[in-house]
């Protein structure tokens, strides 16, 4: 049992949380690994997605997460709705669980801003992003790959590159894995990432070099190109030069590691084609385990006693 | 107007009272004070006669501190433009309510208060409906957009007693350097609301681990520092009178120190949440404990206690910014920064005395006699012959800080709930007593 009827962050979760959605989620993929892909579990339930941001693999993520579990889904598309007419985020929540939502998935560009509307509502809340706090399902889906192909989780060395400051994805993947128990090291210029970080009990390397020697998991962040007008890198070309999974950098790593990107990629910038595509990577299966992590939680949370 | 207050305590910094007395007010006017040996020899004749004055108010004030009306140099009334958060009216009753009968209002109004039309109608509305008395601050620079001095000759005239872009630091250093040359003039202060938005950045709390774990983007604690710096060298340079607002890292209070150590002709206010409360009260993404400055850590608040335990800092001020609960409602990025103030700083403050950080006399001197004496106001004390302001204190009251109940528009509070002690129960303001 889950003891929130939310998924608001990875922060909140326990072990046996995080175990319990990961178990349930091998399950689910034996399901949707099948001809007929659909369960009858949440039949009669309404899944809202809120997506003030754009999205494309999330969003279709969890509307076949929530159609396999036999919700009823709507898109709430947010250029064409009242929110560009001044509406608030309460009143836009408030407005969709009166509509019959029993799942609203939410992705903001504000931090918090699931914590803040799950303290107003019954519906089960699930982030799907939020600012540059948490990404939990991203994490999630991480994990159960990660744990799918390799057995285990705990003792491991996993290295995340890139930009670490904004990446809510970076950050529930640090929550999660040093919960489940991995060794986590952070990689990147110092300019994105945070001083205060090391208190996660993670590692920092700005050294790539370094940071991915003897490591078992690579995971590449997207690097966001607005960032070096901020100023927070001089160019690209310089980031790629020093922070680029290349291959040459790739032969520093174990002989069986895997690695690990939530797209959408930068081919060129943060990784290349040929490991992209290459043997370690496991970019696609990412993608598939997310539709099983994401019924795993949306099952467990219908459990959850109001 | 005519009251008795007998039987209290008088705590009056201004004029090193401290001991029983009885205050007798006439016509709103303060007539008589009496204290020690005079208050000793009137009792006896009392008894003998057994007979008081008629027509007088009699207020028993045993067990009860008896102090002048406390000055509250930074406020946020909102008033013109915004007065669906506040108004002049609101405003000044929170402000008695909390013991203040002197309010300082920041001039971030729409229109900005950067014209004698606006400070006029300012003063205007605050003697038809105001409940203190009301001292407008005036903008430094032109819609405070850093550019061009406001005309701070002519706003003086008409009533600001000290000029601030407060909300909106003075980025370019040469008109900062100006306001504090010109204002020489005039023999007002300038107050620097001391943040280099170039290192804050758009962040909305502190910056450090809190911050990290919430996803929201940090200030540095230097985002204050190398503004107060800057400006403590360019008083330095000027000569001019620089009053530093809501002072809220240990940093600030160092430079600060050091500055006063050399003789620069600085001031210094910290507000009570910089000393109450630390960036701990954000998490939960608590829009009520956003403020800027932000909250800072728990090394902080202990600085800020020894800056105003040494007199580092002068004055208490609560920089008292109301915001509607709907706006508070935003997540946490997008809700304006502010604590509603007014009537928890008087709670919060003798909390330092209670901590022993402060004697009462030292904390009456922060709230009283020294904004007077930054701000050029022939106020902050009991002396016979001025105006009846003065508040009673039951310090030993014990009561829970409950939002919904402010008289304030504002119930933006990281305080509600919180178990206080100390609240005045009679405020004497313009002729009127308000009875708590």
């Amino acid at each position: 049992m889950l003891n929130s009827k939310d998924l608001l962050g990875i922060k909140e979760l326990t072990e046996q949380e995080i175990l319990l959605i990961l178990d349930t989620a091998a399950g689910f993929k034996d399901i949707i690994g099948r001809d007929i892909k659909k369960v009858p579990t949440l039949r009669g339930k309404t899944t809202v997605n809120l997506f003030f941001e754009p999205s494309t693999r999330t969003r279709t993520s969890f509307e076949l997460a929530a159609k396999r579990l036999s919700t009823d889904v709507v898109n709430f598309s947010v250029p064409t709705s009242s929110v560009v007419k001044g509406e608030s985020l309460l009143d836009t929540v408030l407005t969709v669980q009166a509509l019959g939502a029993d799942f609203i998935i939410i992705r903001h560009s504000s931090s918090g801003a699931p914590h803040l509307i799950s303290r107003k509502l019954r519906a089960s809340i699930i982030n799907a992003g939020d600012g540059t706090n948490e990404h939990p399902t991203q994490a999630l889906l991480d994990a159960f790959t990660i744990k799918e192909k390799k057995g285990k989780i705990g003792g491991l060395d996993i290295a995340i590159v890139g930009d670490i400051a904004h990446s809510r994805v970076a950050k529930s993947n640090i929550y999660c894995l040093t919960k489940l128990g991995a060794n986590v090291r952070l990689i990147g210029p110092p300019t994105l990432i945070p001083k205060e970080i090391e208190d996660l009990g993670v590692g920092v390397f700005h050294n790539m070099e370094d940071g991915i020697r003897d490591a078992d998991v690579l995971m590449m962040l997207r690097i966001q190109t607005e960032r070096q007008d901020k100023g927070f890198f001089p160019s690209t070309e310089e980031y790629s030069k020093n922070w680029c999974l290349t291959s040459d950098r790739i032969t520093l790593v174990k002989d069986n590691a895997i690695v690990m990107h939530p797209g959408p990629m930068n081919r060129g910038i943060e990784i290349v084609s040929e490991i992209a595509d290459g043997p370690r990577s496991v970019i696609l299966e990412q993608v598939t385990n997310g539709i099983a992590v994401r019924m795993a939680v949306m099952y467990l949370l219908a459990g959850v006693k109001r | 107007m005519n009251v008795l207050i007998k039987n209290g305590h008088v705590l009056d910094p201004s004029q090193g009272i401290d001991g029983p007395g009885d205050i007798l007010i006439e016509a709103g006017i303060i007539k008589e004070i009496k204290t020690g040996d005079a208050l000793a020899r009137d009792e006896g004749a009392k008894r003998e006669s057994g007979s008081g004055a008629s027509g007088i108010r009699t207020i028993d004030a045993g067990g009860l501190l008896i102090v002048p009306g406390l000055i509250d140099m930074h406020v946020h009334l909102r008033e013109p433009g915004f007065e669906y958060k506040e108004t002049i009216r609101t405003g000044t009753l929170a402000a008695v309510k909390g013991g203040f009968t002197t309010v300082c209002c920041m001039p971030n109004t729409s229109p900005v208060n950067d014209h004698a039309s606006v400070t006029e109608f300012i003063i205007r509305k605050a003697k038809q409906e105001g409940h203190c008395t009301v001292h407008p601050i005036g903008a430094i620079t032109k819609g405070q957009r850093g550019e061009e001095l406001a005309e701070i000759g002519t706003m003086k005239s008409e009533g600001c007693i000290a000029f601030s872009d407060d909300g909106q630091p003075v980025m370019n250093s040469t008109v900062m350097r100006r306001a504090l040359e010109y204002s020489k003039a005039f023999n007002v202060p300038v107050i620097s609301h001391s943040e280099d938005l170039t290192l804050s950045e758009g962040g909305v709390m502190n910056e450090g681990l809190i911050a990290v774990t919430l996803g929201l983007r940090g200030i540095p604690a230097e985002a204050e520092q190398v503004m107060i710096f800057r400006d403590i060298l360019l008083a330095e340079l000027t000569g001019g009178r620089l009053h530093i607002a809501h002072v809220s890292t240990a940093g600030s209070v160092n430079l600060v120190r050091e500055a006063k150590k050399r003789g620069i002709n600085v001031t210094a206010e910290t507000c009570p949440h910089y000393f109450s409360v630390t960036e701990d009260a954000v998490r939960g993404y608590s829009t009520n404990a956003k403020v800027n400055p932000p909250l800072r850590t728990s090394r902080d608040v202990e600085a800020i206690k020894e800056g105003l335990t040494d007199g580092t800092i002068d004055v208490i001020a609560t920089d008292h910014a109301p915001h509607h609960a709907d706006e508070k409602s935003r997540p946490f990025d997008m809700a304006p920064f502010g604590i509603s103030g007014l009537e928890t700083a008087l709670g919060l403050s003798l909390g330092l005395v209670e901590e022993g950080f402060l004697t009462r006399n030292q904390l009456l001197e922060r709230l009283t006699v020294n904004p007077a004496r930054i701000l050029g106001l022939g106020k902050g004390t009991l002396t016979a012959g001025s105006e009846a302001e003065l508040v009673v204190i039951d310090e030993k009251r014990e009561y829970e800080v409950k939002a919904e109940e402010f008289l304030s528009k504002g119930r933006n509070t990281p305080f509600d709930g919180r178990v206080l002690k100390g609240m005045p129960v009679f405020t004497i303001c313009k002729g009127k007593i308000y009875e708590w």
